[in-house]
């Protein structure tokens, strides 16, 4: 059976074929091999015997290809109403397929089910709100990308991304030690304007053990003095763990199981480590999403729930608002309209629209919904992986169409979005269609109209 | 062939119908599996069958969901079409008579106007739904000639009641071909697509649950479908 050297079945354990595949630029011979890559019909088919049960094979049998679920989809809006963009064609045609043909397929299909279920769909689950039966593809094509991900199709960038997973645990390459590094950093950076701050690591018993996004320390380390700051005004007896601090799941938008379940287990550990009351997550939609929502299922936890109680920030903030942790300057409040970028993964998938809203109403006097808002809130248009793949890159420009549409229709010019996600596809979306909009994490907003009550202020 | 059909064949398709749906049931129960959905449908209860009740009673109503808001034509439709094809057989006089003649027991019935209006209201919406198929490029590029097909079983025994009701020439012909075509319709329930008959429930159901246990229903006052 052809196995490609860096396009293969086999997953990314090892430093080494890391960094062989980080080599090959844009993952050129990667895709190359991948041309070759052979097809274990065996395998695939005692999967879908194995994995893909009532819920699944009912939805693609009873779908009554009515269409209703077609602009449900921001990519069928964004590429002018395209057939081949509805949701149900897209599930139909593939994993449809796969099922139909129990596992007979070939490369060819293979790669068109990949460019499927990464270049055509985010997971963001919208249309299993339009659909009469409740069938929701976002989920389904979850699961094709896990039936991908074990036939070696999988975007250059996620195989990657599921290895630094199985290496790091994290999504790059940030090992405990940079990541204790970056926090002591933090905290001496800081010190002098903010008297008494701690980013404290690995104290047990604590309230509030706080988890981040591998990218913080990496690239934005002054997210994490940020949130240091805001648990400092807040009072917060908090920590952060050494090891078990990254939230995020590239494995989870890889469809490779094994490595989210090694992901989870990592922050699950540092719970039983530290037993802290309760764990707070950074601004991040897809890091709740994996480590608080689908996580407990990947570690096999029966509860269905973390080990103790989690929250996202926003959570958090609106917590600290209500009970006046976090007092607001009236004066400081935004005057400029501004609105709200809903995040999929902890609003529709994990129900959290009422503390954005909370949240806007103490920080804001000119809040504007986008429409639709809350749970039926469109994708960023870079959800599911999709803003790091150079593969699809033009497909997401496409898709952040409907986005950019919205928030152009509020009138407002910044957009406020807790999702390291959304933040980026909002980046981009003003890179690529120049729309004078501005955006923000809620932290350096909030930062700068909160009461600094006179204790914490640095001595003139 | 009139004992025939209202005999033997009537019971095997009722027998195929009852047995076929109960175990449509069974069978997508068993192979529901809490780790494979993700879905704890065994712990955190009470919230699963909040958010299955709330996720099959909003969408029983026309105009109950964002969904059959923002689909007018296509809501009136799909409830026209459903409500016609479930009350009529159930409640039609002739049925009933036939039902007390066998076995002593009636239901409620529809006076006869009303059965035809919704015996006519089925045929139009479906002629409908079939032109929608074709119209749409959307519902086109999904739709199949089974597609078609099921349409056809379930609009048929309509049809041919109607054309024996309205003592069409042949009726005996017409009388025939409905009742056969009920037992086709029966029979097919269990199945065909037409199993949605129950699987609308089971799946609006497990989603419901999906929603109600971990997708956020433990932290708002359920999703607003
Ligand atoms: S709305 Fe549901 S039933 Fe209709 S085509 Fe889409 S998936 Fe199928
Ligand atoms: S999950 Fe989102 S992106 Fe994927 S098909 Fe459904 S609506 Fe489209
Ligand atoms: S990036 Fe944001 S909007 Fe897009 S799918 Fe993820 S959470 Fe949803």
């Amino acid at each position: 059976m052809p196995e490609g050297t860096l396009c293969n079945k086999k997953t990314v354990n090892t430093v080494e074929e890391l960094h062989a595949l980080l080599a090959d630029k844009s993952g050129k011979v990667y895709y190359d091999e991948m041309n070759s890559l052979e097809i274990d019909r065996a395998a695939l088919k005692a999967t879908l015997q194995k994995t893909c049960k009532s819920r699944i094979r009912t939805w693609l049998e009873i779908c009554a290809h009515c269409g209703m679920c077609a602009d449900s989809c921001f990519f069928y809006m964004a590429n002018n109403r395209d057939p081949r963009q509805v949701p149900s064609y897209k599930i139909q045609s593939t994993l449809g397929q796969i099922v139909k043909r129990n596992g007979d397929v070939d490369n060819a299909f293979m790669q068109m089910v990949m460019d499927t279920a990464w270049g055509k769909c985010t997971c963001c689950n919208r249309c299993g709100m339009y659909c009469p039966f409740g069938i929701d593809m976002g989920i389904m094509f979850g699961y094709l990308r896990g039936l991908c991900f074990s036939q070696g199709f999988v975007p250059w960038e996620l195989k990657i991304g599921s290895g630094m997973h199985r290496i790091y645990q994290a999504q790059m390459d940030v090992t405990s030690e940079d990541w204790v590094d970056t926090c002591q950093w933090m905290a001496e950076e800081n010190e002098e304007d903010w008297p008494g701050l701690e980013i404290p690591v690995d104290k047990e018993n604590a309230d509030i053990m706080y988890t981040v996004n591998a990218r913080e320390p990496k690239h934005y380390p002054e997210d994490l003095a940020e949130a240091a700051i805001l648990f400092h005004l807040a009072g917060e007896n908090w920590t952060v763990p050494s090891v078990g601090w990254e939230e995020t799941s590239l494995a989870m938008f890889a469809g490779d199981w094994d490595a989210c379940r090694i992901q989870v287990q990592s922050v699950y550990d540092a719970m039983e480590r530290l037993k802290p009351k309760r764990m707070v997550v950074t601004e991040c939609g897809h890091a709740y999403r994996a480590t608080v929502i689908e996580g407990p299922y990947w570690a096999g936890l029966k509860s269905g729930k973390t080990p103790v109680p989690s929250f996202h920030y926003v959570e958090w903030v609106a917590e600290a608002l209500r009970t006046g942790k976090l007092k607001i300057d009236p004066a400081k409040r935004i005057k400029e309209p501004v609105t709200y970028q809903d995040s999929c993964n902890y609003i529709r998938n994990a129900g959290l629209k009422e503390c954005a809203r909370e949240i806007m109403s103490y920080i804001a006097e000119d809040f504007r919904e986008m429409s639709p808002c809350k749970e039926h809130n469109f994708c960023c248009g870079g959800g599911g992986g999709m803003n790091g793949l150079g593969r699809y890159r033009e497909q997401r420009n496409i898709g952040l169409k409907v986005k950019r549409d919205q928030i152009l229709a509020t009138g407002a010019k910044l957009v406020i979005s807790p999702c390291h996600n959304c933040w980026d596809a909002i980046r981009d979306m003003e890179e690529i269609y120049h729309v004078g909009i501005r955006w923000s994490f809620l932290k350096p907003i909030l930062l700068k109209m909160v009461i600094v009550p006179d204790h914490l202020k640095p001595d003139e | 062939m009139y004992e025939l059909v209202t005999g033997p064949l009537a019971w095997l398709a009722f027998a195929v119908f009852f047995i076929g749906v109960i175990a449509r049931i069974v069978l997508y129960i068993k192979g529901l599996d809490w780790k494979l959905d993700r879905v704890t449908y065994t712990v955190n209860v009470s919230y699963g069958i909040r958010g299955a009740l709330r996720s099959i009673f909003v969408w029983l109503f026309p105009f109950g969901t964002h969904s059959w808001r923002s689909y007018p034509f296509m809501t009136i439709l799909v409830f026209t079409f459903h409500i016609g094809i479930l009350i009529t057989p159930v409640f039609l006089i002739a049925h009933n008579v036939m039902l007390w003649e066998r076995w002593g027991i009636r239901l409620w019935t529809i006076p006869e106007p009303v059965a035809d209006i919704l015996t006519i209201a089925v045929m139009v919406s479906a002629v409908f739904l079939i032109l929608r198929r074709i119209a749409l490029p959307e519902v086109r590029i999904l739709t199949t000639a089974y597609d078609y097909l099921v349409i056809a079983i379930a609009v048929l025994p309509f049809f041919t009641g109607y054309m024996a009701h309205i003592q069409a020439p042949d009726y005996r012909f017409w009388l025939i071909l409905h009742i056969l075509s009920g037992e086709i319709m029966l029979v097919a329930i269990p199945f065909t697509k037409l199993s949605h008959f129950v699987n609308f429930f089971l799946s609006r159901g497990q989603l419901g649950m999906d929603f109600g246990i971990k997708r956020g229903g433990m932290k708002n006052k359920g999703l607003a479908w």
